[in-house]
Parts: structure tokens; C-alpha cells; sequence
């Protein structure tokens, strides 16, 4: 249960969450202070930081995406802690995956996409000139819905991220592919054959812990989930979760699911997304999980949870 | 429910049928043709001196076309396949492209008779080079190389949009993941084009009749490795009829006694040699795929 104690009125504009961050400590300089705009009565989360680590680890400010014209999400300002297992659910198309793909700049693989505002790991913006994005995906790994394997050998797989950066000393990538595949719950299963056996020989479930090797592998701060249970059957989907829940000690982890029930056994923190009229996704309310489940602010929530929406 | 059951039976014995067909005009090619030379094919044909007036020697005419298939390969395959990614990942979507994509699609159906006349004002007479192997080689490289930059640009893109993200996400930059993951996916799409390419070389006559030209310097001397000594064999500044263009000629003249049966040998010749190729180029290309995925 959170602390309970919620002090201002419950706003009645989608964003509920506004930067805890002091103004001004915008790494870069620059207009941090003038960009955020006047908001109603930020509503404090005094316990959770504390709980789960006080650093900000990930944070979105007034983030707006368009495809084209369209505008796919508006206005999604807000704070992931440190350490923690963060959900992102709402219905189908509210622009949760397009969110999360903000924090690795994946968007720019499409070439329509625009993304506004500022996204920022550990305060630096990874939009920001000069920021490469293949820096930036190294500190944020993402794990995909459908388990993507490369068609090589599970040992490759693994040391493909630390390979390409540059790292040829075998007995360093041994290391490294042991250890990843131990932190991703696989190594029982493959270590007699792992370096003949090919990665798509594996079953669905362990093809996707194989992924989350992988992305271990490269010693990243943050692992962004997309939906990472949804092609698995139920025991493989367990499995996953347990998986999560060890990694949290180690990583800041953010996950989009459709599945509520997931969402409440494995997150810390859960941030509800829907769309307007506009088709536009947006930040309905982010709090803790149990907060959101039990006791919502946002009626909107509260009829998501409960089934009688989407 | 019967009628469902005799349609699927019935479409499957016209597919069983089509490919049966298809293998039976193979095996129909290489039987007529090893029936037809039942008595001339032998090592001494291969072998054999050329300047012999019985029958053989056409083993100049068939290095000829093995070193005009590998020259022309060198050029086009590194190129082809560049091109080929280029095309793929980099080029977008424009105008350029459109034309791009339009001019290969139009030279690769030019008819080769007229790539042929057009490598013999370029490659033969403004150059001065008269009819060489490499002017042969080069005419062939203007409709193979589109041919196989648009083959290398399709099996690239039938790449899964999934692996090349996944190794974007784990921050390995365009060009890393395009020579790490999206080529050595792409091989076998490619192998086949190369292959094609290939089968496009062994078989030309028409381009190479005024490129190459219809003889061959007499007395091969392989032990000459002087590349620009032009009665080398290894030169490419040497007139060099391929086999293909050799049973052209021996067909056409008539001339000899046993004209049709060296053509008949020589054409068995081919085809054997065609089907030794692809075995060979589809075993690499597995070998290859091995290599740079590690399995």
C-alpha cells in the first residue's frame, strides 16, 4: 500500500505527475525551467521515491509524437525511478510502445516520426545535438514482443552486442555469455550445447530470455520491455516475470503490457496511457502499482482496470 | 465434402505434374546431349590439341569461358552486391530511385545482341583493345550487374525487419548490423542471384560474339603468367571465344567433318559445367552462411 496521503485536488488534465526534479538542474543548460509549463498543484509521491530508490533514473517532459501529421501521443511528462519495475498498460493504440520507444530512440528507425519535448536518462536529454543514438542504446536495452533471436548460435547471440562494440578477448565474451545467460535464467538449460546449438532451436520462452541475454550483455542501465510475454504460453510467461523480478535489483525496467494481471505481479510502479478524441495517446496517471489497482485517482483508471473500458 | 477433397487432390497432382515437367526438361537437356556425344566426349576432346583437324581441343574455348566467368564475376559480384545494399538500405524512396530501378529493369531486357554491338563500339573499337576478354567481360557486366543489384536488393529486403532492429537496439550502428545480421541472412537470396548472373554468363553468345571475339590465340602457353603479355592465357587483353560462342560458330560455318558432334559434345560440356557451378556456388553460399553466423 502507498502512504496514503495525497495532498492537493485531483486535477482534472491527464497529466497527473510533474517533474520532481528542482528546476535547474537541467544538465545541458538549457531552458529546462521556461519549457516546463505552469501546471495544476503537482501532486507529491512522498514515500515511493524513497522506497524505491530516490534517483530519477528515466524521465519524460511534455513528450509529443507525431507519425507525419498525425499526432500519435501528446504531453507525457513523467518520472521513472531508479531500480524499479515500471508498467506501462492502457488499450491497444494509446502509444505506449511508441513512448517506450522514446527512451532508445528507436522512433528514429521510422522516418516520419517526430518527437518533441525532452526524454532524459539520468538528466542528460537523448535527443539533445550530439547525442548519439546508438550510445544512448547501449545504456537502454529493449527487449521485443515476438523473440528475435539472430539465426546463430546461442553463444553468439549473446556476445553480438559486446563483439560489435569492440571486444575480441575470449575469454572476456565467455565470461560475459555465461554470466548473461545466468542473470536470464537460461544457462541451466543450454550450457552443454550453447556454442553449436543455433538460437532459433530454442523454444519461444527461452528464444526470449536468450534476448534478454543478449541485452544484458551489453551492460545496460535500463531494460525497456515491449510486450516481452505476450507470444509466450503461460508457463514461459511465468517465467519471464520471475526473470523481471530478479532483474530489478540490478536494472531500472520498464515494461508495456496488455495483461493487468502481469502488470500488478511484476511492476513497482504502474503508468496508465489512453487516447483522446484525437487519437492521441496520453499519460492518464502514473502512481504506485498497488495505488492503481486498489484505489485509482482518475476515474478513467478505474474504469480501465475494472473492465468496463476498452 | 468430396468435392473439397477432389479439388485439393486434383490441384496437387497439377503442382506434382508442373514439377515434374519442369525436372524432365532438365533431365531431357543433359540426356540428349550425353547421348549425342556418346563417342566424342572423352578426356582427349577436353584435352586434346586444338589444332588437331579430328575431333577435340576445346579445352582453350572452355578456359576461355571459365576465365570470362570469373573476371566478369569479380567486377559484378562486389558491385552487384553493394549496389544491391545501397539500393536496399540507403537509397530511399525518390525520384532517383524510381529512375534507378527503371534503368535496370530496361537494360537487363535489352536484348544482348544489341549490348553486343554496343561493347563493340565502346569496348572494342574506341578503346583500341580490339576483341578482348576483358571487352567481353565488361559487355556482360552492363545487363548482369542490374540483374544482380536488384537480386541482392530483394533478398536484402526479405530480410525481418525484427533481426535488424535487434541488433540496432543492442546500439550496433547501420553498417555493423547490415554486414552482421542482414547480409549473412541475405546469402542464400544472393547465392541464387549470383547464380543466375553466372548461368547469364556461361550461356551468352550473342554479346560476346563482337566483344570477345571468334578465336582463340593458338598454342595456350599456362606456364605464361605475364598478365600483360597478350598470348598468355591469364591476360585479359587476348580474343578468347567461350563455348558457347564456339558451338555457335562450329553450328553456323558447318565447316570440319565433324562438326556436329563437336557441337553436340561441346554443348554437353556446358550444360555439365553450368550444373557443377550452381552445386558449387550453393555449397559456398551454405559455407559462407555457416562462417559468419557461427553455427
Amino acid at each position: 500500500m502507498s502512504d496514503g496521503i495525497i495532498d492537493g485536488p485531483v486535477p482534472e488534465v491527464e497529466v497527473t505527475v510533474v517533474s520532481q526534479q528542482p528546476a535547474g538542474t537541467d544538465v545541458a543548460g538549457r531552458e529546462e525551467p521556461a519549457v516546463t509549463p505552469p501546471r495544476p498543484e503537482p501532486v507529491t509521491h512522498p514515500e515511493p521515491a524513497a522506497k524505491i530508490g530516490a534517483e530519477t533514473k528515466l524521465e519524460m517532459v511534455d513528450l509529443t509524437v507525431h507519425y507525419g501529421a498525425f499526432r500519435a501521443v501528446r504531453d507525457v511528462s513523467l518520472q521513472i525511478p531508479a531500480n524499479s519495475v515500471t508498467a506501462f498498460i492502457g488499450p491497444s493504440g494509446c502509444g505506449k510502445s511508441t513512448i517506450l520507444r522514446c527512451f532508445d530512440r528507436m522512433n528514429d528507425l521510422i522516418p516520419t516520426a517526430r518527437v518533441g519535448g525532452k526524454v532524459m536518462l539520468d538528466g542528460e536529454d537523448v535527443y539533445a545535438a550530439g547525442v548519439q543514438a546508438v550510445e544512448v542504446r547501449r545504456k537502454v536495452g529493449l527487449v521485443f514482443q515476438r523473440p528475435n533471436p539472430f539465426p546463430m548460435s546461442i553463444y553468439e547471440n549473446v556476445v553480438y552486442g559486446p563483439r560489435r562494440h569492440g571486444m575480441k578477448d575470449r575469454r572476456q565474451l565467455d565470461e560475459i555469455a555465461e554470466r548473461s545467460l545466468r542473470r536470464a535464467a537460461l544457462w541451466d538449460e543450454v550450457k552443454d550445447d550453447f556454442r553449436q546449438k543455433s538460437g532459433l532451436t530454442l523454444s519461444g520462452g527461452q528464444q526470449q530470455r536468450l534476448c534478454i541475454a543478449r541485452t544484458i550483455a551489453t551492460d545496460p542501465e535500463v531494460i525497456l520491455m515491449d510486450e516481452p510475454a505476450s507470444a509466450l504460453d503461460p508457463i514461459a510467461t511465468l517465467r519471464i516475470e520471475e526473470l523481471i523480478a530478479e532483474l530489478r535489483e540490478a536494472y531500472t525496467i520498464v515494461i508495456v503490457t496488455h495483461n493487468m494481471q502481469q502488470a500488478s505481479r511484476v511492476s513497482d510502479r504502474t503508468a496508465f496511457f489512453t487516447m483522446g478524441t484525437d487519437r492521441a495517446g496520453y499519460l492518464v496517471e502514473v502512481d504506485d502499482t498497488v495505488r492503481i489497482f486498489t484505489n485509482p485517482r482518475e476515474q478513467l483508471t478505474e474504469d480501465y482496470i475494472s473492465g468496463r473500458f476498452g | 465434402m468430396t468435392r473439397v477433397i477432389w479439388a485439393d487432390r486434383a490441384a496437387t497432382a497439377v503442382l506434382w505434374g508442373i514439377a515434374f515437367f519442369v525436372i524432365g526438361i532438365l533431365l531431357a537437356i543433359i540426356g540428349h546431349f550425353l547421348l549425342a556425344s556418346i563417342g566424342t566426349l572423352s578426356l582427349s576432346f577436353i584435352f586434346g590439341d586444338p589444332s588437331d583437324s579430328t575431333i577435340g581441343g576445346v579445352g582453350p574455348v572452355l578456359f576461355n569461358s571459365i576465365y570470362i566467368l570469373t573476371l566478369t564475376l569479380l567486377l559484378t559480384v562486389p558491385l552487384g552486391i553493394l549496389g544491391g545494399i545501397y539500393m536496399a538500405e540507403y537509397a530511399g524512396e525518390g525520384r532517383l530511385t524510381t529512375i534507378i530501378r527503371f534503368s535496370q529493369e530496361l537494360i537487363s531486357s535489352v536484348p544482348s545482341i544489341v549490348v553486343g554491338m554496343f561493347g563493340l563500339a565502346l569496348f572494342v573499337t574506341l578503346t583500341h583493345w580490339s576483341f578482348t576478354a576483358l571487352g567481353g567481360s565488361l559487355a556482360l557486366l552492363v545487363f548482369n550487374l542490374p540483374l544482380l543489384t536488384r537480386l541482392t536488393e530483394q533478398a536484402i529486403r526479405a530480410v525481418p525487419a525484427d533481426e535488424r532492429r535487434g541488433s540496432i537496439a543492442l546500439g550496433v550502428s547501420k553498417w555493423r548490423t547490415i554486414r552482421h545480421v542482414v547480409v549473412p541472412i541475405a546469402i542464400p537470396g544472393i547465392v541464387t542471384g549470383i547464380i543466375l548472373t553466372a548461368g547469364r554468363i556461361f550461356g551468352e553468345a550473342a554479346a560476346l560474339i563482337f566483344t570477345s571475339g571468334l578465336s582463340t590465340p593458338s598454342g595456350y602457353n599456362f606456364a605464361n603468367l605475364n598478365i600483360t603479355d597478350p598470348r598468355s592465357p591469364w591476360s585479359p587483353f587476348h580474343s578468347a571465344t567461350t563455348l558457347s560462342v564456339f558451338i555457335w560458330k562450329s553450328n553456323s560455318e558447318g565447316l570440319g567433318l565433324f562438326v556436329h558432334q563437336v557441337a553436340d559434345a561441346s554443348s554437353a560440356v556446358l550444360v555439365l559445367m553450368v550444373l557443377v557451378f550452381n552445386l558449387g556456388a550453393r555449397g559456398l553460399g551454405r559455407y559462407l552462411q555457416r562462417r559468419v553466423t557461427g553455427t
